[in-house]
Formats: C-alpha cells, sequence, structure tokens
C-alpha cells in the first residue's frame, strides 16, 4: 500500500507536467499562429497564466466545486449512523489521520465518489440510492474502494487533472471560436506580408487548428487511462482493508443490474471520478477502448471474485491476470508477500427489497439528510415533520392525537 | 586543481549519503509512530465498547425482565475487561467480553418487541460498528507492524535501525479460539 503511495505521487507529478507541457505548446502553436512570429511567447505566456489560475483554483478548493456540482450534502452520525460508522470503520482500518468528511448525494443512481487535497482533509460522498440498496459488507467495500483512493493520493491528482483537462478544453474552444470570428482579419494580414511569411503562417495555422482538435482528445485519452488503472488498484485496496472481496464484487452487481435513470450529476469531466461508469449507455466497453472511463464492471466483479487464495495486492494481482491475460497492473513494489486472509461475511440476509420500498428508504434518508424531524404515533404512524415547521404540536393525520413537536435525542449512544 | 574538484565530488557524495540517512532515519521515526498509534486506536475501541455496554442493558431491561443472569454475566465481564492491567489479560478479559456480548444477544432472539424497539436497534448498530472498528484496529496495528518490521530488517534501512536501536515489534496475536470467530451481534 504504501509503496503504491510513492508510485503514485510519482506519477501523478509526471502527468501534471504533461498535462502543462501539452497547455502551453497549445498556447505557443495558437499564439504564433493568431498573433505572428512574436506571438509564441504571447501564446505561452497566456496559457501558463490560464494553468495557474487553474491549479490554484483546484488545489484550494477543487473538492468544494465538485461536491457542490455534484449537489452533496454534508451529514453528521445523527442523520445515518450506518454510513457514518462505515467509514470510520474503514478510517480505522486505513490508518488515516483524520475522518474524512462525509456527504449524501440526492440521486436514486448507484454511485461514490472521494475528493479532497490531501489525506488529512479527504470527503467522501454517498448517493442515496447505493444506501437504500446496498447491505453492510456491500457498503464497507464501496467505501474501503474509496478510501483506498484517498490512501493512494488518487484523489488530488484527479481532482487537479479533472481541472486541467477543463483548462486545456477551455483554450481550444476560445482559440476556435476566436478563428471562427477574427478569420476576416488575419486574411487581410496575409495579403500585406510577403509570399513566404505568409505560406510560414498558413502552416502554422493548420497546425493550431490541429493541436486545437487534437489536445482535448489527447489530454482526456490520458485522464481516461490512468483513471482505469487506479480503478483497479483501488478495487485492489478496498479488497484488502475489507479482508472481504466478496462485498465488493456484490456492491458492483448491484450497481451494474440497476434501472435506475442515469446519475444526474455525471459528465465527461466528472465521470472518472466516481466509483462506477455513471454513464448508463456505454456501460458494457471492452478494455480495448481507450475512451472508457472505467473498466467493465462485469471484468472488475470477475477479478475480485477470482481472489480465493487471499486479499493482499499480489493475490489481486494474480486474479487480474487469470481474468484479463494482460501483463500486471499493480506496482512491483506493492507485490510483497504479506499474507492476507479473507475473513467471513457479517451482514446477515441480503438487502432484497423492492424497488418502491426502496424509492421510499431513499426519500427518507434524503429527508434525513435536510433536517427533518421524524416522530412515531402511538397508533404506528411515521410522521416526518419539515425543519421550517414553526408550530409546537402537530395533529396525527390517522388518529387525531396530538404529537409535541420537540428535538427529541434520537442518538442512544454515549459521546465518545 | 584537480585535487580541489576531486574534493568537491567527495563532499557532494557524502553530503548525499548524509541525506539519504537523515530519510531513512525520519521514515523509522514515522513508521514507528504509526505503530503507537495504532496500538492506541486498539484502546480507544476497546474502552468505546465497554462504554455501550450499561446503554445496553438499559435498554433491554426493561423488555427481558427475567434475564437477571445474563445482565449479571455481561456487567461482571466488563468489569473484568475494564480493570485489567496487563496486555495479556487484557487479551483474555475482552475475549470474554465478546463472549458474554454474544451471549447476549443470543437471549435478544427471545424478545421480537425489544428488537423491534427503535432505540435497541440504533444501539445494535453501534454495537456492531464498535465490534467491526476493535477488528479493524487491531488489523491497521498488525499492517503497521509489519511495515515497521520490514524496514528494521530490510536493506538499507536495516543499517540504519541497528544504529538507532530501532527493534522490531510484535504482532497482535489472537489468544484465543474464542476470539477467532468474530463476535456475532448481528441477526438481522
Amino acid at each position: 500500500m504504501w509503496e503504491l503511495i510513492r508510485t503514485n505521487k510519482r506519477n501523478s507529478i509526471l502527468l501534471m507536467v504533461l498535462m502543462a507541457v501539452m497547455l502551453l505548446l497549445l498556447g505557443f502553436v495558437i499564439g504564433m499562429a493568431v498573433v505572428g512570429p512574436e506571438g509564441g511567447l504571447f501564446g505561452v505566456a497566456i496559457a501558463a497564466a490560464i494553468w495557474l489560475v487553474l491549479a490554484l483554483i483546484s488545489f484550494s478548493s477543487g473538492d468544494q466545486i465538485l461536491l457542490t456540482a455534484t449537489g452533496a450534502k454534508r451529514v453528521t452520525h445523527d442523520v445515518h449512523p450506518q454510513l457514518f460508522n462505515v467509514v470510520e470503520e474503514m478510517k480505522i482500518a486505513a490508518g488515516l489521520p483524520a475522518m474524512p468528511k462525509v456527504y449524501i448525494i440526492n440521486d436514486p443512481a448507484p454511485n461514490a465518489f472521494a475528493t479532497g487535497r490531501s489525506p488529512q482533509s479527504a470527503s467522501i460522498a454517498v448517493t442515496a440510492g447505493l444506501l437504500a440498496r446496498l447491505n453492510r459488507d456491500e457498503l464497507q467495500g464501496v467505501v474501503a474502494h474509496e478510501m483506498s483512493h484517498i490512501l493512494h493520493r488518487d484523489i488530488l491528482y484527479i481532482t487537479l487533472a479533472g481541472i486541467m483537462l477543463g483548462g486545456i478544453v477551455l483554450l481550444s474552444q476560445v482559440f476556435m471560436r476566436g478563428m471562427f470570428y477574427s478569420s476576416m482579419g488575419s486574411r487581410r494580414r496575409y495579403s500585406s506580408d510577403n509570399r513566404g511569411g505568409g505560406q510560414a503562417q498558413l502552416v502554422l495555422f493548420v497546425i493550431a487548428i490541429a493541436a486545437a482538435i487534437l489536445a482535448p482528445i489527447m489530454a482526456q485519452l490520458l485522464y481516461f487511462a490512468l483513471s482505469r488503472r487506479r480503478e483497479y488498484l483501488a478495487d485492489a485496496g478496498g479488497a484488502r482493508l475489507t479482508r472481504y472481496p466478496e462485498g465488493l464484487a456484490s456492491a458492483l452487481e448491484k450497481i451494474a443490474g440497476d434501472p435506475s435513470p442515469q446519475l444526474a450529476a455525471a459528465n465527461d469531466v466528472t465521470a472518472p471520478m466516481f466509483f462506477a461508469n455513471p454513464f448508463k449507455k456505454r456501460g458494457q466497453r471492452s478494455l480495448s477502448d481507450l475512451t472508457s472511463t472505467h473498466p467493465p464492471i462485469s471484468e472488475r466483479v470477475r477479478i475480485l471474485r477470482n481472489m480465493s487464495q487471499g486479499a493482499s495486492f499480489k493475490d489481486y494481482a494474480q486474479a487480474y491476470t487469470a481474468v484479463t491475460h494482460s501483463k500486471n497492473i499493480v506496482p512491483a513494489a506493492a507485490l510483497t508477500g504479506d499474507d492476507v486472509q479473507i475473513r467471513q461475511a457479517q451482514a446477515g440476509a441480503v438487502k432484497q427489497e423492492k424497488a418502491q420500498k426502496q424509492v421510499h428508504e431513499i426519500g427518507d434518508i434524503m429527508r434525513r439528510v435536510n433536517g427533518f424531524l421524524f416522530l412515531t404515533c402511538g397508533c404506528g404512524l411515521k410522521l416526518k415533520i419539515p425543519p421550517n415547521f414553526t408550530p409546537d404540536t402537530v395533529q396525527c393525520p390517522r388518529c387525531r392525537r396530538t404529537l409535541h413537536v420537540h428535538a427529541q435525542p434520537q442518538s442512544p449512544t454515549t459521546s465518545p | 586543481m584537480a585535487g580541489l574538484i576531486a574534493l568537491f565530488v567527495v563532499l557532494g557524495m557524502l553530503g548525499l549519503i548524509a541525506i539519504m540517512l537523515i530519510g531513512i532515519y525520519n521514515g523509522l521515526v514515522g513508521s514507528r509512530n504509526q505503530v503507537d498509534n495504532a496500538w492506541a486506536q486498539i484502546d480507544v475501541q476497546l474502552k468505546r465498547r465497554h462504554d455501550l455496554i450499561p446503554n445496553l442493558v438499559e435498554t433491554a431491561k426493561g423488555y427481558m425482565k427475567h434475564e437477571r443472569d445474563t445482565f449479571e454475566s455481561i456487567t461482571k465481564a466488563r468489569s473484568a475487561a475494564m480493570g485489567a492491567k496487563t496486555v495479556s489479560e487484557a487479551a483474555q478479559t475482552e475475549g470474554q467480553l465478546a463472549d458474554a456480548l454474544s451471549k447476549f444477544m443470543l437471549v435478544v432472539e427471545n424478545y421480537p418487541e425489544l428488537k423491534a424497539n427503535q432505540n435497541f436497534l440504533a444501539l445494535q448498530e453501534e454495537l456492531t460498528s464498535t465490534e467491526n472498528k476493535i477488528a479493524f484496529a487491531r488489523q491497521n496495528y498488525n499492517d503497521q507492524v509489519l511495515f515497521y518490521n520490514n524496514k528494521t530488517q530490510m536493506f538499507p534501512s536495516n543499517v540504519v535501525a541497528g544504529m538507532f536501536a530501532f527493534t522490531k515489534r510484535d504482532f497482535f496475536q489472537v489468544e484465543t479460539a474464542l476470539e477467532r470467530e468474530p463476535p456475532k451481534v448481528n441477526f438481522t
């Protein structure tokens, strides 16, 4: 695990530099093409400024931006004890220095992601749909997977790279539009130059257009290619933390077979950071497809189920090569032979709830997140009082009994 | 002139070695601190288990009116665990407490009204979580010990470890056969 971190840190820096270089090259070529031979430096300067601003923003508040964009709401232990407890269990298993912030997303599609700057300031977000569908072991598996992303220092990379990608796309878009509107001006410039210079500039122009089209695609490919590897490694890390690969496997299966509509917050930039590929139509792509953000779920499940000897990274690597027949994906430094036994299942019966009951449960979870008060009347009816309800009493609609509306201490545990 | 260059090269190499040694030493210190921290975490979770039990007993007493023996055994086991002085004593008493908790939850099975009580369900979740946390705290401790021991034994950090007396730590071995089974507190 710790060896993985070192490899990840080095790869992160390498790829950040690569993306920055791409951005600067793009700026250089566009600058040369638009302004003239001396404009190259100007383009580079602008690209560098854009890169700096983006890097600063993404580093300081990238996680907040992503969390707000997905509509995640911060929750405490009282709102959903099981989720909070599971995150705390995984935090202990992973040896994290601080408890991550826990968020719930109001969406029936089951998914999750982790974001943040470092293990000290990390956040984990889970959709209400996920909470309603998974049992404790499966939830533990998903949280462990996200915890591994935090441990392996993926989250900073994903946040930075996502915003870098946005920057490259932005720059190329600005150029394309600027080109479209100022085509008149550049033609005039051509006619006043001498022949030789004009031709050189035309060539540069073509290169600039090509670069503007290719750069976002290249950046996206880089982003996706590394994202897929990190997903596998996070699966391996999650299986190791829980000592129970089956939990993660059955969670993935449940998510794959889910009939809910597509996750509302999913788009090309945010998709790679989610636990499972949030796009519905492009679900089961083959591994050779470079533009897929996630490895296919069926393959992830097969690898996890192939881990019969143990739950260490070595066991995952063996299962990986057995299932995919491709070269090993775990860095050699992490393949120390530590003996990690698989534990027994913990959660009882699998949660086989009807679709309607699940929708009901999702509604309840979101009401708890938004601060509703839950009262149980003597006749058995459960009342859900919205937070802006001012009167002191409420009448039960079924039996007409009067109930008092005041904050009942729901949590029966002693504070630690 | 050549002598001066040679001197600088040697000084440069010595400087590099010194930096490497400092890095290795710091790595060892950090790793050892992680081990100590992980050990303390186990303690924290065990105390949490002790704190939960009175609440559990109080909530159950209203429903299980004639199970005085069960309540007594669990309260006794708790006091024994809280009074343990050495590590081996603690391992034994905690195992007995986990056993008493399992027996307690077995008895709870006979009281469906208690099982449906909201407070009790929340307590049960807390208990399950605490048992998990104890298990994971031990797991994390063993992971940190493995990492630290590897550092003290593998080259080149074993050289530094020997110089500054970093000794290897023991794993938290499972004491009794009873402890090997995770205490089954969740029957839903």
